[in-house]
């Protein structure tokens, strides 16, 4: 009888342990996303992650800088930044779109942002306000140049390495 | 609104593990209670634990499916309140004789398959926008069912918030509050900029125009209804919670927090004037301790005995099966916190609590994360009205507010709160699926040729 009492007053702490070991667990869990303003370190990818998941996979660096970011610098986005993935992107009121832009003066369907070999083009996507290249208004697709401002209404973004 | 960057890992197996660690928990939790109460772990132990471990893997599977770069830590944590709660019930089972635990079982099942369905089906959060008016209908006649007479259930405890369809009882204004946030969601996402700029200015006040506030006030009349119609004061301070936080969040002037504030302090005073029912709870809660109070009819009897039960479990608890916490009037619906506290003391207390707040910062995390400011103000109402009815609960049962009957998520006894908890869990997988996921270029057109489509701007804002 003394034994079950003591394993009963063990297990009745064990519990409130492993309660508590599963609260640690989680913290644990989400520490890597506790990291805001840069990338976590993910490691390299094995060549089964590559094969599994191959939107993982980034693209190999170039000598000449190329552009990793897309930055909002004004407008009511400012300060937005999104990663580039090499594949193109949708800007406009959309929700459909890549970055939805939360500009009156941007058309739901924008612009478009897109890779060509190692640069990006913009392309106005019949837009009622117009896309600017650094001061010029698009009329066929143009490539954008690390820094140059690029205008949707409000709202103007810049390509950075 | 700054961009966070996330890891774009889908960290599923992470998942799978701590998913292990919930089901051990849960496992225990219930063999404790069998243990302790002298039960034999007859088939019955069994099955349940194959059931919860089915239904969590299930969901696991279907995430790796539906949803890859969901939040891993979510579903975890609530399997673990979960499986808590289904363990504390049945332990007050075998006290009273009640059959809650089974009806508690059940429940739980229809409430994970509910959840599946939703990542299943659901393929993006962003579809739920377009029924925002839908919503705000919905909500109405949800908040409007149980006084419907034929299918009301009628006074239950103090409240008129049940409906009755044959055997089942329902509490609509559960799955009220999802279609809420999404109403809100989907109305502030879309009327921001109207809300914000157009209008008078008094003062360092902007107000906004009466034709922009019109859904809103709707909405804020049908959570006001609910409080003089119902009597039910938790839901009805859980909406107006909700709408505040909301309008705050998608407008971010600090003036509606102190509206709000305002506009609570000046309801409770007119509430505690002119219903007798919020009258009596405020005066039970002030007076708890009085023994007039104790022996009065609806007084606070049940306040005391919880506070009696946490005092005895102190601060390791009593062990499952050794506290008496079935002398507090429902015991394992509005006062299941008084019976962990009771059992598990508070090191148990806080570790729920502990998860509780995980859970909601994992919601806000969605919310950062996402990109749409539909899906950004879905995550944060929804996360926010579970913080806020954890906080009316549990301050209740330490009285440090009045008590009111808002059900504990994820612990309590009671169908309606569960499938509503389970349906939130699912929407803020899917967010946070969304927020974490690399730029996903499926709903992309295909390619230049695509004719390009022209749409007018938005409203009576002029071309420059």
């Amino acid at each position: 009888m003394n034994d079950l009492s003591l394993v009963v007053t063990i297990l009745r702490f064990g519990f409130l342990v492993l309660m508590w070991i599963m609260v640690f667990s989680v913290v644990a869990a989400m520490r890597r996303d506790l990291v805001i303003g840069r990338k976590a370190k993910v490691g390299e990818l094995t060549a089964r992650e590559a094969r599994k998941h191959p939107e993982l996979i980034e693209v190999a660096p170039q000598a000449k800088p190329q552009a990793h970011q897309l930055v909002v610098t004004e407008g009511p986005l400012q300060g937005t930044t999104l990663e580039l993935a090499g594949m193109p992107i949708l800007l406009g009121r959309a929700q459909e779109a890549t970055l939805v832009l939360e500009d009156d003066y941007a058309s739901g369907r924008h612009a478009r942002l897109f890779p060509q070999g190692t640069r990006w083009f913009i392309e106005d996507l019949g837009s009622t306000n117009g896309t600017f290249l650094g001061g010029t208004a698009l009329t066929r697709a143009l490539p954008v140049e690390l820094g140059v401002p690029v205008r949707i209404g409000k709202t103007v973004i810049e390509l950075r390495p | 609104m700054s961009q966070l960057l996330t890891v774009s890992k889908p960290r599923r197996n992470t998942e799978l593990l701590l998913l292990v660690l919930a089901l051990a928990m849960s496992a225990m939790a219930n063999g404790l209670v069998n243990l302790n109460l002298g039960r034999s772990f007859d088939n019955d132990f069994y099955i349940q634990i194959a059931i919860l471990t089915v239904l969590s893997v299930g969901f696991h599977v279907v995430l790796r499916f539906k949803a890859k770069y969901a939040d891993p830590v979510m579903l975890p944590v609530v399997v673990a309140l979960n499986g808590l709660g289904l363990a504390v019930i049945h332990r007050l089972d075998i006290a009273s004789g009640d059959t809650a635990g089974t009806r508690q079982w059940m429940w739980t099942s229809l409430a994970a398959i509910a959840a599946i369905a939703v990542v299943w089906f659901l393929r993006d959060h962003r579809i739920l926008r377009r029924y925002t008016y839908i919503s705000l209908l919905a909500s109405v006649i949800l908040l409007i069912l149980p006084l419907v007479p034929g299918i009301s259930a009628g006074n239950v405890n103090g409240a008129t918030v049940w409906i009755a369809i044959g055997p089942f009882t329902f509490q609509p204004g559960e799955i009220a509050k999802i279609t809420l946030a999404m109403f809100f969601a989907g109305y502030l996402s879309s009327n921001r900029d109207l809300i914000l700029l157009a209008g008078k200015k008094i003062g360092p006040l902007q107000l906004p125009r009466a034709q922009d506030l019109a859904p809103m006030i709707v909405a804020w009349l049908a959570s006001v209804g609910v409080l003089v119609f119902q009597r039910d004061l938790g839901t009805s301070i859980l909406f107006f919670g909700l709408f505040m936080v909301m309008i705050y969040v998608a407008t971010s002037r600090i003036s509606w927090i102190f509206i709000g504030l305002a506009l609570i302090a000046v309801g409770g005073v007119a509430a505690y004037q002119l219903f007798p029912h919020v009258t009596r709870r405020i005066d039970v809660w002030v007076h708890a301790l009085n023994p007039e109070y104790i022996g009065a009819a609806g007084g606070s009897f049940q306040v005391v005995e919880g506070l009696f039960g946490l005092a005895n479990g102190g601060l390791m608890g009593t062990g499952f099966g050794q506290g008496s916490p079935d002398n507090v009037p429902l015991a394992n619906s509005d006062m299941i916190i008084a019976s962990i506290g009771e059992e598990l003391g508070l090191v148990g207390l806080f570790a729920v609590i502990s998860l509780y707040a995980l859970f909601i910062a994992r919601g806000f995390r969605a919310a950062l994360g996402t990109r749409d400011a539909f899906g950004k103000l879905l995550a944060v109402g929804l996360s926010f009205a579970f913080a806020l009815q954890c906080f009316v609960i549990i301050g209740g049962v330490t009285r440090l507010i009045p008590l009111t009957g808002l059900t504990t998520p994820f612990l309590a006894a009671g169908g309606s709160s569960l499938l509503a908890n389970w349906i939130i869990l699912a929407l803020l997988l899917k967010i946070s699926d969304a927020a974490r996921r690399p730029i996903d270029v499926s709903a992309m057109p295909p390619s230049s040729e695509t004719p390009p489509t022209i749409e007018p701007t938005q409203k009576e804002v002029p071309a420059p």
